[in-house]
């Protein structure tokens, strides 16, 4: 068994605080993501309001948005906003915070989407009905309109969260030590001792990030179909 | 920002460009014959394949690309011996990823062709494999397209992560040059042009051929 892990390259993980030192580092990644997702939900509903708008002018701006933050590469976004605001406007943003800035950017634009779709999914007869059955305005909308929605939008906005984590890993590109990080540095420090720790920490990795969003997605998978109808 | 240094960059540009649409490229042809396949072993529920397709989606969806890509350039050829360039690591990285995608694209294509079309060729006297190939795959193929195309710019749009395990792409030629000369937003703003030219094409392409395509949907 001994020998097992250490040809697999598992026993760095019990030396020293090796796997609490990776554990710190997927944690950096959660952070941000987490916070990254909580800031676009709230910014996403409002650009999605403003995309239903019928002015031209915010149309323009909505769609120029959203076509750059789907053709460019989040790596992008982030060396521009961590190396060239640097340049540009002389500002030296710490990396966690270029981060949330980028993931903010991409996830508002991604939620504004969804949002856009979900209101305009729900069916002009849906409203008529309501009016005719008496309701006013204010309760057509949150007995109706609003319950339909956060059913349609709520197991896209949980995948969100998942794609969100799986962009994150993409930070150790502008200097922050996170887990990929920190196991470099753990291979680094035991290349004698434990010449296979590459294959045994990244995948530690894999699985722990598979056990981060494996449960979300199910979740939304769950609501999604319970919600179908 | 300085024009020379930016035509100065421009040869090496173009070659992390070429990097980039041919590893690109071949990890979407590779995900477009495994999700394809994945597709139909789930459609046709065939025992024992089917929890391994299952699977497989699962894993590859739920862990991020970087880690998948040290996993298989950093890890595996460690404990096994094996020699393996960056760029094959890359694709095949790039394909298995994408084939998890391009599975459930395809199998959420065929389940929305509804049910009563391929009753209803049957009972005209075709057989299923003929309602298959004339009813319902080219139907399921509309109904793919939109995922699909966003599928392709995702995938390409993933190509940058290929940077961290050194083969030598656009984000790669970006990152090297900020880092030995201090070009900054010259080497920022080339980047950012020459990602236009590999995704602007195909964002613009995709959305013509979803109008054209909408033939399914007819009469909905």
């Amino acid at each position: 068994m001994q020998a097992l892990a250490t040809d697999l390259g598992f026993d760095v993980l019990f030396k020293g605080t090796n796997f609490l030192r990776l554990l710190g580092g997927m944690w950096v990644t959660l952070k941000i993501s987490l916070i990254s997702v909580a800031l676009s939900i709230v910014l996403g509903i409002l650009l999605g309001i403003v995309m239903t708008f019928k002015n031209p002018v915010t149309k323009a701006i909505c769609r120029i948005y959203l076509e750059i933050v789907r053709i460019m590469p989040q790596l992008v976004l982030l060396f521009i906003v961590y190396y060239g605001s640097a340049r540009l406007i002389g500002l030296k943003f710490e990396p966690e915070f270029a981060a949330v800035i980028v993931f903010t950017f991409w996830g508002t634009a991604e939620m504004g989407d969804l949002v856009r779709g979900a209101l305009q999914s729900i069916p002009k007869h849906q409203y008529e009905s309501a009016y005719a059955l008496g309701m006013s305005h204010r309760q057509t909308y949150f007995c109706i309109v609003i319950p339909q929605t956060v059913r349609r939008l709520l197991p896209l906005s949980i995948n969100l969260v998942t794609r969100m984590i799986k962009t994150t890993p993409l930070i150790v590109m502008i200097e922050v030590v996170e887990a990929t990080k920190v196991a470099r540095q753990i291979i680094d420090a035991n290349r004698v001792a434990s010449p296979n720790a590459a294959f045994g920490l990244f995948f530690v990795i894999f699985v722990l990030y598979f056990a981060v969003c494996w449960p979300i997605s199910l979740l939304a998978s769950h609501l999604e179909k319970k919600w179908s109808n | 920002m300085d024009w020379d240094v930016i035509v100065s960059y421009l040869p090496l540009y173009k070659d992390g460009m070429l990097i980039t649409l041919y590893t690109g490229w071949m990890g979407i042809l590779i995900s477009i014959v495994l999700g394809f396949l994945a597709a139909l072993v789930l459609y046709y529920k065939i025992p024992v394949l089917k929890s391994f397709v299952r699977a497989y989606i699962e894993i590859f969806r739920n862990t991020p690309l970087l880690i998948q890509l040290f996993f298989i350039y950093y890890g595996i050829p460690k404990l096994f011996g094996i020699v393996t360039n960056e760029m094959t690591c890359g694709i095949i990285g790039l394909g298995l990823l994408g084939g998890a995608y391009m599975a459930e694209t395809f199998r959420s294509g065929i389940e929305a062709v509804d049910k009563i079309q391929m009753e209803s060729a049957v009972s005209l006297g075709m057989t299923r494999r003929q309602a298959m190939r004339y009813i319902v795959l080219p139907q399921a193929i509309t109904y793919s397209v939109p995922a699909f195309v966003a599928n392709l710019i995702f995938l390409l749009k993933e190509t940058s992560v290929f940077s961290c395990i050194s083969i030598m792409e656009l984000m790669f030629t970006a990152k090297d040059r900020i880092a030995v000369s201090s070009t900054t937003v010259e080497s920022l703003f080339l980047v950012v042009v020459f990602y236009l030219i590999v995704l602007l094409p195909v964002s613009i392409i995709g959305s013509i051929v979803e109008r054209r395509l909408r033939y399914a949907s007819f009469g909905d």
